[in-house]
């Protein structure tokens, strides 16, 4: 591999500690719980369960496979699609503040998944997909709505417009979602812990579809590194060096709108990840999107896989909102991040 | 024909900052976009590189701005900008690669030699090789000018836009700044077009000019067609010539090894 190429990209060897990385946390999140199980165990039960054996008798096969396994891949795949937005919206939006849900459609998804959930919305044959396929065809609807308004307002699809019918969107939605709670009578505690965030029940088919929008629509932010890169040094600077601003912004909030609509449909609004991980592995890896995303993808996966484990086991059995994990966890280690981060420079 | 520019108008709101301006460049040659503040000299440059909309018509080697796609666009028009703001610590380095772009078609592409050399050679040119690996954002107003201004060489357009490159660079800069651009725009198949406010580089350098005032197009031609008294009076609104001995008069003698006659 030529010099130039391989410092443009994540070495290989960084791409080696950091699958190690995600690979061991997710099998620690499998084995730790109510009923803690040896590692060797849930790796021996796994690789049979991979290999179409039938696992042998006893408590931990039912556990690790229908219960654990579907939640900690789910909370790996919606960490790391939110850590992978927050990082290009970053860029793309040249904002430290942006993340995936500063363009208002998370906001969107929420009020399809509480209006569902208020009215009692059912979906037939799909038993209890009503939040979910509601936050999805939201997240679409909020989608068209922001662009056209952004469009409206200025042909240039300028990033102060974008961001500003962004946060006008989500207020917009956030006092609908008031209204619908307001009314909402003995659903209010569901919707309330459900707007925290939460894992608890995620099925293979979520972690499918998860998987699916990280493949198709992370896929290509992650092929888009160069192109963020110019737009995070400048957006007419990106003109001139011969990139389709336009297209490629377009591009890059629709992929992004699609993996925040499907992570709020199943994890619910799940705040801090997106903006806190791209934040830390910029101090680590750099501004360069072809290192800054494909190591905060793998960085939320880690992230939110431990943020769930701590959010079932920390005050066990109660369940926390991962919601809330994620922003005291997010914030602490920032701040630690940032100080030990200036004491060495100040050395 | 490098750049053909015919009744070019270009409004923020209401105000028409350039007002049917229209002009050719030919290889070879060097065109200097003068005047006075507000005279729409860097509106100009936004036109003529579509980077905003304007009404009339920019062809480029024969082809309509307007309608050529991003890459080959970059390829035929290259610009430095004037204040580039940033946010994010990318290095030297990874801002000027991102200068070869254009040249990068598709995802095979990461392996560009040629490329790389041109990306050393910009560096060396602009006395930014040895600080490649610094974050620009630790980087002078001037060192940073010097990154952009190798991200454009690295580009390797076929008409450079330089608009007020020499603004935040020192004298030595500024002169390497100037005589590179004049090897430049000598290849063949290159023509340079540059925003300057001092006239004693349009005087020295460049082959044309282009006067411009309230948005408009004063004089054009040769250099020496255009910066005449009776132009550079009327546009600048006072005596440009006296002005121009005044700054020069200090310096008589300097090079006799005395002090010069700073006392005027």
């Amino acid at each position: 591999m030529n010099k130039q190429a391989s410092q443009e990209g994540l070495s290989p060897y960084a791409w080696l500690l950091m699958g190690v990385g995600v690979l061991v946390t997710a099998l620690v999140c499998i084995s730790v719980g109510s009923v803690t199980l040896p590692l060797g165990t849930t790796w021996k039960t796994l690789l049979e369960a991979i290999l179409g054996r039938v696992p042998q008798e006893g408590v931990a096969a039912p556990i690790l496979l229908s219960v654990r396994t579907p939640r900690v891949v789910a909370a790996g795949l919606t960490g790391a699609a939110l850590s992978l937005c927050g990082a290009a919206m970053q860029g793309l939006l040249r904002n430290p503040l942006a993340d995936g849900s500063t363009l208002g459609v998370s906001s969107g998804a929420s009020l399809g998944a509480v209006l569902a959930m208020a009215l009692g919305l059912q979906i037939p044959g799909l038993p209890n997909a009503g939040p979910m396929v509601m936050a999805i065809l939201f997240a679409f609807l909020s989608l068209l709505l922001i662009l056209f308004l952004a469009y409206a307002f200025d042909r240039s699809f300028s990033t102060h417009t974008i961001i500003l019918v962004g946060v006008i969107f989500s207020m917009f939605a956030g006092s609908l979602i008031s209204l619908v709670i307001a009314f909402s009578g003995e659903m209010l505690r569901t919707i309330t812990f459900w707007s925290m965030g939460s894992l608890a029940g995620a099925s293979y088919t979520q972690g499918l579809l998860l998987l699916i929008a990280l493949a198709v629509f992370g896929g290509f932010l992650l092929v888009r590194g160069g192109e963020l890169n110019a737009f995070a040094i400048g957006e007419e600077n990106a003109h001139h060096i011969g990139i389709n601003v336009r297209r490629v912004k377009l591009e890059a909030l629709v992929c992004v709108s699609a993996m925040i609509g499907v992570g709020v449909s199943i994890g619910g609004t799940i705040g801090f990840v997106g903006l806190i991980v791209p934040h830390i592995v910029r101090l680590i890896t750099g501004p360069n999107h072809r290192k800054l995303l494909p190591a905060a993808t793998l960085a939320g996966a880690v992230f939110l896989m431990l943020s769930d484990l701590l959010a079932r086991t920390a005050l066990s059995p109660v369940e926390l909102p991962i919601g809330v994990v994620t922003s005291l966890i997010g914030a602490s280690t920032f701040v630690a991040v940032i100080f030990r981060r200036r004491k060495r420079r100040a050395a | 024909m490098m750049l053909t520019a015919s009744h070019i108008t270009l409004k923020y709101g209401e105000r028409k900052a350039v007002a049917d301006v229209s002009f050719s460049l030919q290889e070879g040659q060097w065109l200097m976009v003068i005047g006075p503040n507000g005279a729409g000299k860097s509106s100009l440059i936004a036109a003529l590189s579509n980077t905003r909309p304007f009404q009339g018509k920019v062809t480029v080697r024969g082809q309509d701005i307007r309608i050529l796609p991003p890459r080959p666009r970059a390829q035929a028009v290259g610009v430095l900008a004037q204040h580039q703001a940033l946010h994010y610590a990318f290095t030297v380095e990874e801002v000027v690669r991102l200068g070869r772009y254009a040249h990068r078609n598709g995802w095979l592409a990461a392996h560009d030699p040629q490329g790389e050399a041109m990306v050393g050679q910009a560096l060396q040119w602009t006395g930014m090789a040895e600080l490649r690996e610094r974050s620009v954002l630790t980087l002078s107003g001037g060192e940073r000018q010097r990154v952009f201004l190798a991200q454009v060489l690295a580009q390797d357009p076929a008409i450079l836009m330089l608009d007020e490159p020499a603004e935040a660079l020192d004298l030595k800069y500024q002169k390497t700044l100037f005589e590179l651009t004049d090897v430049w725009a000598a290849q063949p198949g290159k023509a340079v077009i540059s925003v300057v406010h001092d006239l004693s580089v349009a005087r020295r350098f460049g082959s044309h000019a282009l006067l411009m005032r309230d948005g408009k197009c004063l004089a054009q031609g040769t250099k020496a067609e255009v910066l005449q008294p009776k132009h550079l009076n009327k546009a600048y609104g006072m005596d440009v010539g006296a002005w121009m001995r005044t700054l020069a008069l200090p310096w008589a003698g300097y090079e006799n090894g005395q002090n010069g006659n700073n006392q005027v």
